[in-house]
């Protein structure tokens, strides 16, 4: 099954990507922090992770290193969805082990495209 | 539409996307903007443009900019060409060009030039393969304004998220005035953009190897396209390849190229000799599949 966590402190944010991912055909859970996140990750590994960096409690650094290191942890496909927006966020993210990085605003196409080219999305 | 509605929505879609609406894109701006009106409860798009002054609101400003992006240009638009490109078409150009060592790509109708650059980045990851060859990478346009947009190689942080995988950000473009990515001067080097019409005589520019030709056709009426069609013929080897987009077709528009079965959007001249490496089929089985797709 395809299930996205959704992992995002605006609620604004985390309804528009979830429309974004319900209508390619994800199943979507939402977390509005990093801790909440691995909560989730822990109950039920998912698929694929969105994931904002800046959160309060928990942020998405931190959270995604507590990921990989989890059993079944190095799955998911983790793309980061940011304000962070320069180069060297962007190299800390991957080296953390991020699949994608996507520099917010986003559309619908920039995750789709993403999604595209990580061979997520059919054919 | 009133000026200054049409103004405060291509302000809010260039601020957000880096997509420029010229006055003349009215017409496309309305037709996709009125289902977001709808959408948000809001009769005209009038009524929309006042609640878009009176509150900024996210959800409305990101429809708006949605509906005004769908389908420009993209890095690896569609993907699929560009991994036939790579895996199909260069390596059977490396057997074919052996001898003189020299491809030539043209991007026609190359818009703000992702296609070329795109094309241009395969090239460089398989840079072990073609040491030692020239590869030319040639983009035209009809239009001054996106033929100097595509040199400067300079992008929006919208744009360079749209089909380009993030590890191809950090080892091709460089970041400039904060959330401004420029394409690297290497890369810039291989890509070659000239304002261009497609409708005229393209002849002076030589023989093209691989044509992209996506999208565009289906601008023009029927007698334009086999015109095109016809000036891309002699401007190709009988084993070059033509790529269009999904939505287009040679079929009763010109009998110069043939389809090439089981490749999407791929054609060659009909003097082709290329053979698919998919097993061949009876023709009534190809038909039918063809159908099912």
């Amino acid at each position: 099954m395809k299930n996205c966590l959704i992992v995002d402190d605006s609620r604004v944010i985390r309804k528009v990507a979830r429309q974004i991912f319900e209508a390619i055909g994800f199943v979507c859970e939402e977390a509005e922090d990093g801790k909440v996140a691995l909560d989730k990750s822990t109950a039920l590994m998912p698929g694929i992770v969105l994931l904002d960096w800046n959160m309060p409690v928990m942020n998405g650094l931190d959270y995604l290193r507590a990921l990989r290191a989890m059993p079944g942890g190095d799955k998911p496909i983790v793309i980061f969805c940011t304000t962070e927006n320069d180069l060297t966020h962007i190299q800390e993210a991957m080296a953390a082990g991020a699949n994608e990085y996507i520099m917010k605003p986003f559309d619908a196409d920039i995750i789709r495209g993403k999604l595209e080219q990580l061979g997520l999305m059919g054919s | 539409m009133k000026p200054e509605d049409f103004e405060l929505f291509s302000t809010l879609v260039r601020q957000r996307s880096g997509l420029i609406l010229t006055p003349e894109k009215t017409y496309l701006l309305e037709s996709r903007l009125l289902p977001v009106a709808r959408k948000h409860n809001l009769k005209t798009l009038e009524d929309m443009a006042n609640m878009l002054r009176a509150k900024r609101e996210e959800i409305l400003m990101f429809d708006i900019t949605e509906a005004m992006t769908t389908n420009e240009s993209f890095f690896f638009r569609d993907n699929k060409p560009f991994v036939l490109f790579q895996k199909n078409l260069l390596p059977r150009l490396l057997t074919a060009r052996a001898g003189k060592k020299h491809i030539r790509i043209w991007s026609a109708a190359a818009s703000s030039g992702q296609e070329a650059y795109s094309l241009a980045m395969i090239c460089a990851e398989e840079t072990a393969k073609l040491q030692g060859w020239k590869i030319e990478i040639i983009g035209t346009d009809l239009s001054r304004e996106m033929v100097t947009r595509a040199k400067s190689g300079i992008y929006s942080q919208f744009e360079v998220q749209r089909g380009l995988p993030v590890t191809h950000l950090v080892k091709y473009f460089q970041q400039v005035a904060g959330d401004k990515w420029q394409i690297k001067e290497p890369l810039r080097q291989m890509v070659q953009f000239r304002e261009g019409n497609l409708l005229t005589d393209m002849g002076a520019s030589g023989t093209f190897d691989v044509v992209f030709c996506r999208n565009v056709l289906i601008y023009f009426d029927l007698p334009t396209k086999g015109r095109v069609l016809g000036a891309i013929h002699t401007m190709m080897p009988s084993d070059g390849y033509l790529l269009m987009g999904g939505a287009e077709t040679v079929l009763g528009v010109s009998d110069k190229f043939k389809v090439i079965r089981g490749e999407q959007g791929l054609y060659v001249p009909h003097a082709s000799i290329y053979e698919s490496a998919a097993a061949p089929l009876a023709a009534g089985i190809a038909v039918s599949a063809a159908a099912a797709r």
